[in-house]
């Protein structure tokens, strides 16, 4: 019955984010909203109930999974991947290392500034 | 058993979802054994293994993908409810949020935009269609968001999500190397990169590592998502596409 209660949770949250989105006209797919507002009642709460927790880990335990249709869509961009695939190729694989080298430097960067900052003030 | 009965069974089975979606169970439990019995094996993902069995069967059978996602639609549906749960590793992480909100804002603002950037870019620079340059601008962030923010933009929500999915496998697999290499060692870094850069799978591998690199991951991955669902019509427009 827990991993009902909690996947239902999960389920209201997300319909709710649509609902608003759709009602507010946001820019913003309904499940991100959905968890904003998710994190905001946890916030309120203070803390999450276990039925929530475990349907939780259940389902992000399992993310590699929800993933699988989606990569088989390949299949039906397969003219369009063959016709571009350098220029698909080469963009994906240096855009993300130059995304992940930029993004681990910038946080280390910002990081010693603020124990600097907070050096200087302590 | 003649003709018409193996036929009839396929026209059962290929109206009904429960093969297509017992077909990704399959993959998904034979592509993770494999996974683990290799030692976790960055290059042996499971979402490659399982996506590369399930193509080559459907090709082989002569299955249109429409058929199969008939019974893959009930997999990737939790994507949704996935992504509102991603509220909860975020919410357990809040002491040490709190702690450094201002750089860990900085670094998604800027992440995002580098992200969505360097592939509209270099996408162009090699002459690849409008169409794909947009399809490959939210590919950083997870499937759902990507595929909706795609839309939005002027992309192909289908192409977007193979892209999604090829940028996560591709973090998962270099990610902790190449930030071995540029000698990061602080796993909170690594994993806020990683789950800027490679959304889930990302996530998925940053777990394997290490609990706190895969929270700090699964934080990043979370707030991207929404900054990059922000930022990104704006970027696009300012770009000029």
């Amino acid at each position: 019955m827990n991993f009902v209660n909690g996947l239902t949770i999960l389920l209201f949250y997300q319909l709710m984010g649509e609902i608003s989105v759709r009602w507010l006209g946001i820019p913003v797919p309904g499940p991100v909203l959905g968890m904003i507002m998710l994190f905001i009642t946890l916030l309120i709460k203070g803390s999450a109930s276990k039925s929530l927790e475990g349907a939780s880990t259940t389902l992000l335990s399992h993310l590699s999974l929800l993933f699988i249709p989606a990569g088989v869509g390949m299949m039906v961009h397969f003219d369009r991947i063959m016709n571009e695939w350098v220029s698909i190729g080469i963009a994906l694989l240096l855009s993300t290392v130059v995304t992940l080298i930029f993004s681990a430097l910038m946080m280390l960067a910002m990081a010693k500034l603020m124990a600097k900052k907070e050096s200087l003030n302590g | 058993m003649d003709n018409s009965d193996l036929n009839s069974i396929w026209i059962y089975l290929s109206a009904s979802p429960l093969a297509g979606l017992t077909i990704t169970l399959m993959a998904y439990v034979a592509a993770q054994n494999l996974y683990q019995k290799c030692n976790n094996n960055p290059l042996l993902h499971p979402v490659v293994i399982a996506a590369g069995m399930l193509i080559t069967f459907l090709v082989l059978t002569d299955t249109p993908y429409q058929d199969y996602f008939k019974g893959g639609q009930y997999v990737h549906f939790l994507l949704g409810p996935a992504t509102v749960a991603l509220a909860i590793p975020m919410y357990q992480q809040l002491s040490k949020i709190k702690k450094m909100w201002l750089p860990i804002s900085i670094t998604l603002i800027s992440g995002v935009c580098v992200a969505a950037i360097s592939s509209i870019t270099i996408a162009q620079f090699l002459g690849a269609s409008i169409e794909t340059q947009l399809s490959l601008a939210p590919k950083s962030v997870t499937a759902p968001v990507a595929m909706a923010i795609s839309e939005q933009i002027g992309g192909l929500p289908s192409l977007t999500a193979v892209l999604v999915v090829v940028t996560g496998i591709l973090g998962a697999i270099f990610g902790t190397k190449i930030l071995s290499l540029i000698n990061i060692k602080d796993d909170s870094i690594k994993g806020i990169a990683m789950g800027i850069t490679a959304h889930g799978i990302g996530t998925a591998r940053a777990f394997q590592v290490s609990p706190e690199m895969g929270a700090f991951s699964g934080l990043a991955m979370a707030m991207a998502t929404f900054t990059t669902a922000f930022i990104l019509p704006y970027l696009v427009n300012w770009l000029g596409k």
